[in-house]
């Protein structure tokens, strides 16, 4: 009989920093001290706190161990498992902002991290094991495919996902019911339903999570649109750089056949569906609808224009309906639960929840999940902890290389889709990447500008050499030779490529140098008229400088400079004893290894 | 997978495995288990309270945890039952036949054995 549970976090964050070590130390340790028949070990999706991974949980009690470690097993084993005592160092504290139950435990929902989330999407990861369909089941799954299939028609189901708000979580905010009645009516021999998990932002893993922490919610909403909209045929169009997410997907799809959950009559409703995982190489642009089925089919992912919409003329030429992982996970839910919960979540045009991947300077890096219409305060101070260092918040990016910034003086938006759009920014799958004053809005533009232009496909002309031109100004700007003149060459420019671009990648690719120029002009103007990069990132228009007065002669920074751009002077200054140093700018590389290693604070950089 | 009923009996047979991930609510057994308690045969104590209050169909109510010493090693091994809004029950010198009857009496019939609690021995 199995009196206690361990559940070891099976992310990508956690898998990277050990925890399939872990997991075998747990074994091994369990083994050894015959606790095979109590003890039960479970390996669950992501629980969001990557910041703190590995995450091991033991239940019943629900004690929050964080930064496990290989040794640290056989401690916990042997004095929590074995004698119940808890292994104090390794339980997360919050910062001692939590409050302990009678035990001395904190519960992972009362801490700041989880307390004011609100987990649909999520709600199985960090739960349940995502190889084991019969925990998906305890868990309420595949009822509502059930439900679907014996209770109400296709067109019920369309108005349910309709009157819920639902919006197409992969940026784009698309009406999730619309597109389906777009589809459902289109006659054809066969049609399909796309789960579009190519999740390219850079800084962005919510899909990945759903995937590897419940594979079977995706599965199951697949089945259920295919049902609403008349399709048989489900692909999952999933990134090769994903293999856990690949990997669980794969064994969730055979276990859901195995139970006739996908195949041939299911639930005796005389409806078919299945479903089969396309990989794909990592092309940014394959994200885009229209490239993704291209790709499907075999051929190089290129978008192509729009309209026929996939809705009448998709994969394969036929009527096609595609939406993302997150979008799908919270169908299931909505079913089960009404529409009428769904909406009761959020603000007024945007309903439910988002999950966001906070990223960047930020105390808790992870995942979260949020009704519509949190403050980007809430988001950054309570649920993320707040800025490492004191440093003060200067802008949070969202949306990738499609989206924009929200700069600190408007840190009370109500995140939504309607209040980002309303400020030239956009929601996008989710990644969310905090700034701090040490981070140059130029450079940053300057970056997501650098990824589009790798990652445009080349086929329109705007993008493959508006993109590369507009990269060419922001370089000249970073590097101080720059004129006024550049700044109005680079807005025209953006707009040109906005206007003119093919596909959603090109047309939102000068989102990130809009955004920027909208909010930080001033940091453009200042590279440009007073060479001078405000938060000292731009190479080019730094300087590094010993004050010889603070320098006491330790040669410190002399020894560690690669470039030998670092001598000692005649000067000594009062109260020292030996010469102090002076850098030879001529041949200093801006590393900024002297300032690094400098312990008495006598570099600065301008 | 032809019935929604085939669906239910999976559930309500998988129901048991995870429902020790829901978090405590109801009643708390707690068994003291640290080295004094282990010695004295805490371990078949602990697994007759998992044991029996999966088979009684208590699981949703009773939760069965460890814990520490409680520093009164001599009547080891000690089960403390909590229950909201009631004063705590600490019965000591527990064996697996004890531990059946609290189930059958305490956790089911909400009775306390007197006899086995700590009062009727340091009296």
């Amino acid at each position: 009989m199995i009196r206690s549970q361990v559940l070891i976090c099976g992310g990508t964050g956690c898998t990277s920093s050990g925890s399939q070590q872990i997991q075998d130390a747990f074994e091994v340790e369990i083994q050894k001290n015959d606790l095979q028949d109590e003890i039960k070990l479970v390996r669950t999706g992501c629980f969001g706190l990557c910041e703190l991974g590995p995450v091991v949980i033991v239940y019943p009690d629900g004690t929050f161990y964080s930064r496990v470690s290989v040794d640290d097993v056989e401690e916990i084993v042997s004095e929590h498992l074995l004698k119940g005592r808890r292994v104090e160092r390794l339980v997360y504290d919050d910062h001692g902002k939590a409050e302990a139950d009678e035990f001395g435990n904190i519960a992972l929902n009362d801490t700041t991290f989880y307390k004011t989330q609100n987990r649909v999407v999520l709600r199985n990861c960090g739960v349940i094991n995502p190889e084991d369909i019969d925990e998906y089941i305890a868990m309420d799954g595949y009822a509502a495919l059930g439900k679907v299939l014996t209770e109400m028609t296709p067109e019920e189901v369309i108005q349910e996902v309709t009157d819920s708000g639902l919006r197409g979580r992969g940026g784009g905010g698309f009406p999730t019911g619309r597109k389906w009645a777009l589809c459902a009516p289109n006659k054809a021999d066969q049609k399909y339903v796309v789960c579009n998990a190519d999740e390219g932002d850079p800084g962005a893993f919510m899909d990945r999570s759903v995937l590897e922490g419940d594979p079977h919610s995706v599965i199951e909403a697949m089945a259920i649109c295919g049902y609403a909209c008349g399709c048989t045929k489900g692909y999952v169009y999933v990134r090769a750089e994903y293999p856990i997410a690949v990997k669980r997907l794969t064994i969730a799809i055979e276990q859901a056949r195995e139970y006739g959950l996908l195949g041939k009559n299911i639930f005796d409703s005389g409806f078919d569906f299945d479903l089969e995982i396309r990989l794909g190489a990592g092309a940014f642009v394959c994200g885009e609808e229209t490239a993704l089925m291209t790709s499907i089919e075999g051929n190089r992912g290129e978008p192509r224009p729009r309209p026929p919409f996939p809705a009448v003329k998709g994969l394969f030429g036929k009527p096609t309906v595609e939406n993302n992982v997150e979008t799908f996970a919270n169908i299931p839910q909505i079913i089960l639960r009404g529409a009428d919960w769904f909406a009761s979540m959020g603000t007024e045009k945007s309903k439910g929840t988002k999950v966001f991947a906070l990223g960047g300077k930020i105390n808790h890096t992870g995942l979260v999940e949020i009704p519509m219409g949190t403050t980007l305060e809430h988001i950054i101070y309570e649920i993320g902890g707040g800025i490492p260092n004191g440093k003060k918040f200067k802008a949070a990016q969202t949306g990738g290389p499609s989206g924009g910034c929200i700069p600190a003086s408007l840190i009370d938006t109500e995140v939504d889709y309607d209040n980002l759009t309303a400020i030239g920014c956009m929601m996008g799958s989710g990644g969310l990447i905090v700034m701090d004053e040490d981070n140059c809005m130029v450079d940053m533009a300057k970056f997501f500008l650098d990824f589009t232009v790798d990652e445009s496909c080349g086929k329109c002309t705007p993008c493959r050499v508006g993109t590369k031109r507009l990269l060419e100004l922001l370089d000249k700007i970073t590097s101080g030779k720059g004129t006024m003149e550049d700044i109005d060459r680079v807005e025209d420019l953006c707009n040109y490529i906005k206007t003119n671009s093919l596909c959603g990648l090109g047309q939102t690719a000068p989102n990130p140098v809009l955004a920027t120029l909208k909010f930080f002009r001033d940091e453009y103007i200042a590279h440009v008229k007073d060479k001078k990069c405000p938060a000292g990132v731009c190479k080019d228009l730094l300087t590094f400088t010993i004050d010889r007065d603070k320098c006491i002669g330790c040669g410190l920074c002399s020894r560690n400079c690669p470039v030998d751009a670092i001598e000692q002077t005649d000067y000594v200054a009062p109260k020292h004893k030996r010469p102090s140093y002076r850098i030879d700018a001529e041949k200093c590389i801006k590393c900024g290894a002297c300032m690094s290693n400098c312990k008495f604070k006598a570099i600065s950089k301008q | 997978m032809k019935s929604l009923a085939e669906l239910q009996a999976i559930k309500s047979r998988m129901k048991d495995k995870v429902v020790l991930r829901d978090g405590m609510e109801g009643i708390r057994v707690v068994v003291g288990m640290a080295t004094c308690g282990i010695a004295a045969g805490a371990r078949p104590v602990l697994n007759a309270f998992v044991e029996g209050v999966n088979k009684e169909g208590l699981e949703d109510k009773v939760s069965v945890t460890q814990t520490g010493c409680i520093g009164i090693c001599q009547y080891e091994p000690v089960v403390e039952v909590f229950e909201a809004g009631k004063e705590k029950t600490t019965y000591v010198k527990m064996n697996p036949e004890k531990a059946q009857e609290v189930i059958e009496k305490h956790l089911k019939g909400g009775q306390v054995i007197g006899e086995y609690t700590i009062g009727a021995i340091s009296a």
